[in-house]
């Protein structure tokens, strides 16, 4: 059914889980005794496993990067955009993994899955995970599909910070980091806007404490302030002055307190959307491993010690008019990286999206993107890769 | 490569720490890593520019020089260099500074504003020069601050900036024993080598 697909489609995919028994012990201190990760492939892995991609994804994503689940889907992979044949991730070169991350709601193991001690869903029982869980969590699922080494470790925002963190902890185990629309921790405004979310969900009369599952509810007007607080915080003033500026849905004002401007229908129908497409705990703790997220910490708060003993080559990448992680948090990291000396080229894309330029294929992004991925598959022995 | 590349890559000791200010398609650092196992980074604005050096593997930053260099430790390389820039930037003299505060050596280029040909243009014609080598229009000139070889030596003198050596090549870049009977009137393109 080739007419189904667009040509650089990945076309169709099937998730796959993976289960783990051996325990794992978080940074909280807390031990997942088993768990499960959802995860999608797409190319294939060459004879001497050097062609591997891991793509770590943001506050809302999961694994589903590419591609369609079924004909009828209307929309693709989160990035689908940079993930396929003659794209910037070439699925013809690369071997790509994309994985739902611990805590995750698409199927891992998080709160919305049955803990295997009750056989009820975790809830808010589930442990608060960090960007090191996370990469430990990668790592085994990497040994589990027999990758040594990745070709390279991408992602954007919090998927940024996971590159990052994979660096740090397993400098052998990648030969490239791309760091998109990220920061080496967050500030205080970042976690102030989290945790508006978090409280807008944990006061939601439906929260339940997070045992909603059990009261056969949600928590569906928190969520959806959550998520329209957080959408503020992806676009940026002249990127919403552009799509939206001071349209509205009638000609003349109400004079009541019903959405009249695009712009709050807009964000309604963004939040509703969201509030039922996602889960409320898992919400929370995505937005917890946002803030605890900060691996100078640990180097007496020096990001170019934390980041002494990587291996890789470093690309790092912002968006002029992001404001969630500006371009001058990228320019910490660069700085850092060039204070202990590694390799990194760094690049800042003219762009009116905001944060969520990184998801959007302009030429330049694009361009800067092709030209390191080609970088990236220099060093990958070329070779058939129609057999598998 | 480029000929005045050549006469800098020779003033570049095996395995230094090179920054290369406005570093082009990387030419230089591309070379120097090559042949001389160094670590160096660039510095660019032009985006095509910045395409082509991550797709050569050469480290480079997107950055506008003229932003200051704050970011970047005292002594943290040991050679900074500049090439054809100096006459763009904004305060070349606090550049200067800089690159040596960052350096523990610097190399600059820039072209010769005293050359006999640009003496000639504004002497004879009462207009500010253009050639081949130079081709822009007074009004939408990159190159905002001309200086000649003597203008540089005497910012060198006034700043206590030590010129370790100092060469001149013609606009092909090309060394010529008699460009260096008269630099300021001769040369076309001055090559510095400064510490501080």
């Amino acid at each position: 059914m080739p007419t189904l697909f667009p040509d650089d489609s990945v076309g169709l995919v099937e998730p796959r889980l993976i289960h783990f028994d051996q325990p794992l012990r978080l940074a909280s201190g807390r031990t997942l005794p088993e768990y499960d990760l959802v995860i999608e492939t797409y190319g294939c892995l060459n004879a001497d496993r050097s062609n591997a991609i891991l793509i770590c994804h943001a506050l809302s994503g999961n694994h589903h990067v590419a591609g369609y689940h079924s004909p009828e889907e209307r929309k693709p992979g989160w990035w689908d955009s940079a993930v396929g044949p003659g794209k910037p991730i070439d699925t013809n070169r690369f071997f790509v993994v994309g994985l739902n991350n611990l805590g995750g709601c698409h199927g891992s193991t998080g709160p919305n899955r049955p803990n295997p001690e009750t056989g009820k869903p975790y809830g808010p029982d589930f442990p608060i995970v960090t960007v090191r869980d996370w990469v430990e969590s990668q790592a085994r699922l990497a040994d589990h599909l027999g990758i040594r080494q990745w070709a390279a470790v991408i992602g954007g925002s919090l998927g940024g910070m996971q590159a990052l963190q994979w660096a740090i902890d397993y400098p052998e185990r990648l030969r490239h980091c791309m760091v998109i629309a990220a920061a080496p921790k967050l500030t205080a405004q970042n976690i102030a806007f989290n945790e508006v979310a978090r409280q807008a969900i944990s006061r939601d009369p439906q929260f339940h404490d997070g045992h909603y599952y059990e009261q056969d509810t949600i928590p569906k007007t928190g969520l959806m302030l959550a998520r329209m607080v957080g959408h503020i915080t992806y676009l940026s003033d002249g990127g919403m002055r552009e799509k939206f500026g001071r349209e509205m849905r009638s000609g003349t004002l109400n004079f009541d307190f019903n959405p009249q401007f695009e712009v709050e229908s807009y964000l309604q129908y963004q939040g509703e959307r969201f509030s039922t497409a996602f889960d409320a705990n898992t919400y929370l703790l995505m937005t917890k491993a946002l803030d605890y997220f900060d691996p100078a910490a640990a180097f007496e708060h020096s990001l170019s010690d934390a980041l002494a003993n990587t291996r890789c080559r470093f690309m790092v990448i912002s968006f002029t008019t992001d404001w969630r992680f500006s371009p001058e948090r990228s320019r910490e990291i660069v700085d850092a990286l060039v204070e202990a000396r590694k390799p990194v080229s760094y690049a800042e894309i003219d762009s009116q999206q905001g944060h969520d330029a990184f998801l959007i294929p302009s030429p330049r992004y694009m361009e800067v993107f092709h030209a390191y991925m080609r970088r990236v598959a220099a060093d990958v022995p070329m070779e058939a890769t129609d057999a598998c | 490569m480029r000929a005045d590349l050549d006469i800098i890559q020779a003033w570049i000791a095996h395995g230094s720490r090179v920054l290369d200010l406005g570093c082009g398609q990387g030419e230089l650092l591309c070379y120097l890593a090559e042949h001389k196992q160094v670590e160096g980074y660039g510095l660019e604005i032009n985006h095509d520019n910045i395409s082509a050096c991550i797709e050569a593997g050469v480290n480079v930053i997107e950055k506008d020089i003229d932003d200051g260099l704050a970011s970047i430790r005292d002594g943290s390389f040991d050679v900074v260099v500049m090439t054809q820039a100096l006459q763009v930037m904004h305060r070349p003299d606090l550049i200067v500074d800089e690159m040596l505060r960052i350096g523990r050596e610097c190399i600059v280029t820039f072209p010769n504003f005293g050359h006999w040909r640009a003496r000639g243009y504004l002497g004879f014609r009462g207009q500010m020069p253009v050639s081949k080598f130079l081709p822009y229009t007074w009004y939408n000139t990159p190159n905002i601050h001309f200086c000649t070889f003597k203008d540089f030596e005497r910012l060198c003198i006034e700043r206590n900036i030590h010129i370790r050596e100092r060469t001149v090549v013609d606009h092909q870049h090309r060394d010529r024993w008699w460009l260096r009977l008269w630099p300021n009137m001769l040369g076309e393109i001055a090559i510095y080598r400064i510490t501080r």
